[in-house]
């Protein structure tokens, strides 16, 4: 502060060159507040790191993300590979191979070049190569057969015009197929009621199956798929692709660990709100009756008159379709399985109606279900509509927290927990923050990080990638079976897995079309409506 | 400037010494957690930009030899500034400096109408947010010998 006893009149007349005592205390006056200032940082972080320890040492949870599986051996002789289907997912099954048509290269370096954010084709070339072949395709539409022939000679994954290599070869239907010696392994990515007679097929001839998701379209075909399976030792794996998400895979060892405390409660959720997400596709303007195959769709569903919507959008008929249990119900409980491993429930309940499509479909577009564990005092509720995008998440409720899970996994305590009780009240951990975060791609998240970026993050802006590459859960759920198939070892979604999965569904499916609660008889393996 | 307090009363010096030492603490913290945070990273900052000049923001985020550049930039240009504005040293220069990285703030996400930011915003805001009010205050700030007075400045002066 200026000094009271000398005007500044007096100041201006000294000598600039004579540096006096009231010069260098006025020069120096601030510096205490350096000072003031390494104490208070100090303090803050004394403080933070007492907070976040106690936190992390309370929860025992480990931060690092799952370590990264070693690349396919693509030395040996290729895995050569039969598609079947090429449809929406058929494409993409292909795709997380590494193999896209080239007009589907096309569009993605259009892209690229059009806006800089699109990272499609970056992101495919960067994909690992897996060491296959695709050596034979089928499909009952002349176009898609085609475009996946063409898909599989793309070896160099080019555009239009690039250097491909040999053409698979193309099949009439799948049993020519499956028994095609020049065939190692299977795709299935056909319409829900081809999955079990196709990998049935595919067992008997010693191929390795990979297939969509649900496993069967009716509970009989399940057992025989299981007995297929087992019986030829092939490797199956189920396309249920959460198994590879870095967040499930931590939220497995919350629960392990005991963070939630006692669980009774499970809150799992679809919610879409578009002509897509509710199957009704876009119908291929190739399409008519000379060029689909419309005797070999029908196959073991009832006999319909030729139908364009039916062949694209079959996901809405019971004929062709296990509706909302079967397409996304199966998700949601594969991941509560894989995290918890619940297995088949002792009953299933289900309630819904066509509320919304009114367009000539048979499958419920608003769908609930609520499965009984009694065993393990547990209730799984499964909800889902076609017609709000409200997203409900997925929810673990334990007594002492609540777990929310996506691709980011947030842990918050419940106020009333017995085992936070002591370091709620002591102001320790806050009811209304996350004990625990994950968020993948990210190191080091302490129980403390600011809000900030866990609000980035939350909306994917902090979103980095495994091992600098941003890679796609199907390619690496694809990638274990391939690696499994090498090695002899069990996928994560093995015939088991699909055997709950599959059995769960249609217990679902069930309830809802008998409109009762229906039962699994676990000694004898039976459903009982 | 021969006479840095002419005119100025003993209450405007205060005034201007602590409105720099504040801005000071502030730009000086920003810094220090930044720094002291491994994880700290202006990625999802820049990502979250949005208005006419949105654009150049993420292009700097999508940049890997330039992110490193722009979050060291950030860090210790905040470090320094903030010393330089406590101590009342090179005080015009740290001034100027501020006021370039507060703009650059600002036009990274500009409280326009419309525009809705990821990161939620603890006050309401049209046109002009804190980092526009800071922003002018430091120009206020240049205006007046403020190092000069009470400030390592002062020796600078004097021993030239």
């Amino acid at each position: 502060m200026s000094d009271k006893n000398q005007t500044p009149e007096k100041e201006q007349n000294e000598n600039k060159k004579n540096v006096g005592r009231r010069d260098v205390i006025k020069s120096l006056a601030t510096v205490p507040v350096l000072g003031a200032f390494a104490y208070g940082v100090y303090k803050k972080k004394q403080y933070d790191r007492l907070l976040s320890n106690s936190i992390t040492n309370e929860v025992g949870m480990s931060y690092e993300e799952p370590a990264a599986t070693p690349p396919s051996d693509v030395n040996g002789k290729p895995l050569r590979v039969g598609l079947i289907g090429y449809g929406i997912r058929g494409k993409m099954l292909a795709k997380a191979l590494g193999f896209a048509h080239p007009t589907m290269v096309d569009e993605w370096k259009k892209g690229a070049m059009t806006n800089k954010d699109d990272k499609r084709y970056e992101e495919f070339l960067q994909q690992e190569n897996l060491g296959i072949q695709i050596t034979a395709v089928c499909d009952i539409f002349n176009t898609y057969e085609r475009m996946c022939a063409e898909a599989g000679a793309n070896v160099n994954r080019e555009g239009t015009g690039g250097n491909m290599g040999p053409m698979p070869a193309i099949y009439k239907n799948y049993q020519e197929l499956c028994a095609a010696p020049e065939v190692d392994a299977i795709v299935i990515a056909a319409p829900d009621h081809w999955h079990g007679p196709m990998t049935i097929e595919a067992a008997k001839n010693g191929k390795h199956v990979y297939c969509e998701k649900p496993m069967t379209w009716t509970v009989e075909e399940t057992y025989e798929v299981r007995k297929a399976v087992k019986k030829s030792g092939i490797t199956f794996q189920l396309g249920h692709q959460g198994r590879q998400t870095d967040s499930y895979q931590k939220a497995k060892e919350a629960i392990e660990k005991g963070v939630l405390g006692p669980i009774n409660l499970v809150e799992v959720t679809t919610n879409r709100n578009t002509p897509n997400g509710a199957w009704v596709y876009p119908i291929h303007e190739d399409a008519n009756p000379r060029t689909i195959d419309w005797e070999q769709f029908i196959g073991p569903a009832p006999w319909h008159e030729f139908s364009l919507e039916r062949f694209f959008r079959w996901r809405c008929w019971w004929d062709y379709s296990t509706g909302l249990s079967g397409d996304l119900l199966t998700h949601e409980y594969d991941a509560v399985n894989q995290i918890m491993n619940v297995g088949i429930p002792e009953s299933a309940m289900s309630t819904g109606g066509i509320y919304f499509y009114k367009d000539g479909r048979t499958v419920p577009d608003v769908l609930h279900t609520v499965f009984e564990f009694p065993k393990q005092d547990l209730s799984l509720v499964y909800s889902a509509t076609l017609s709000s995008q409200h997203q409900r998440g997925k929810v673990v409720m334990g007594h002492d927290a609540w777990m929310e899970l996506g691709q980011t996994l947030t842990i918050n305590a419940d106020v009333q927990s017995t085992k936070y009780a002591d370091k709620i009240k002591k102001g320790i951990i806050d009811p209304e923050l996350p004990i625990y975060s994950y968020i993948p791609g990210r190191k080091n998240v302490d129980a403390v990080t600011s809000a900030t970026e866990k609000y980035f993050a939350g909306r994917g802006l902090l979103y980095t990638y495994r091992g600098g590459k941003r890679v796609d859960t199907t390619h690496l759920h694809m990638k274990e079976w391939v690696d499994c198939i090498r090695s002899g070892e069990e996928p994560s979604c093995n015939i088991d897995q699909g055997f709950e999965e599959a059995i769960t569904a249609h217990m679902g499916t069930l309830s809802y079309k008998h409109n009762k609660k229906v039962f699994w008889d676990a000694e004898n393996e039976k459903i009982i409506v | 400037m021969s006479n840095p307090n002419q005119k100025l009363t003993n209450a405007q010096v205060t005034a201007l010494l602590i409105l720099r030492v504040v801005i000071g603490w502030h730009f000086l913290y920003e810094g220090i957690t930044k720094l002291l945070n491994p994880n700290w990273t202006s990625v999802g900052y820049l990502m979250d930009s949005k208005g006419f000049l949105s654009g150049f923001y993420h292009s700097l985020a999508a940049s890997p030899k330039l992110l490193p550049v722009i979050d060291a930039l950030n860090e210790w240009g905040l470090v320094l500034i903030g010393t330089a504005l406590i101590l009342g040293l090179f005080t015009r220069w740290a001034i100027y400096g501020g006021m370039l990285l507060l703009a650059m703030y600002y036009f990274s996400h500009p409280p326009f109408i419309g525009l809705k930011y990821a990161l939620p915003s603890e006050g309401s805001y049209l046109l002009i947010d804190k980092v526009v009010i800071e922003f002018f205050a430091m120009w206020a700030l240049s205006l007046f010998p403020a190092g000069k007075i009470i400030g390592f400045d002062r020796l600078l002066v004097k021993t030239k």
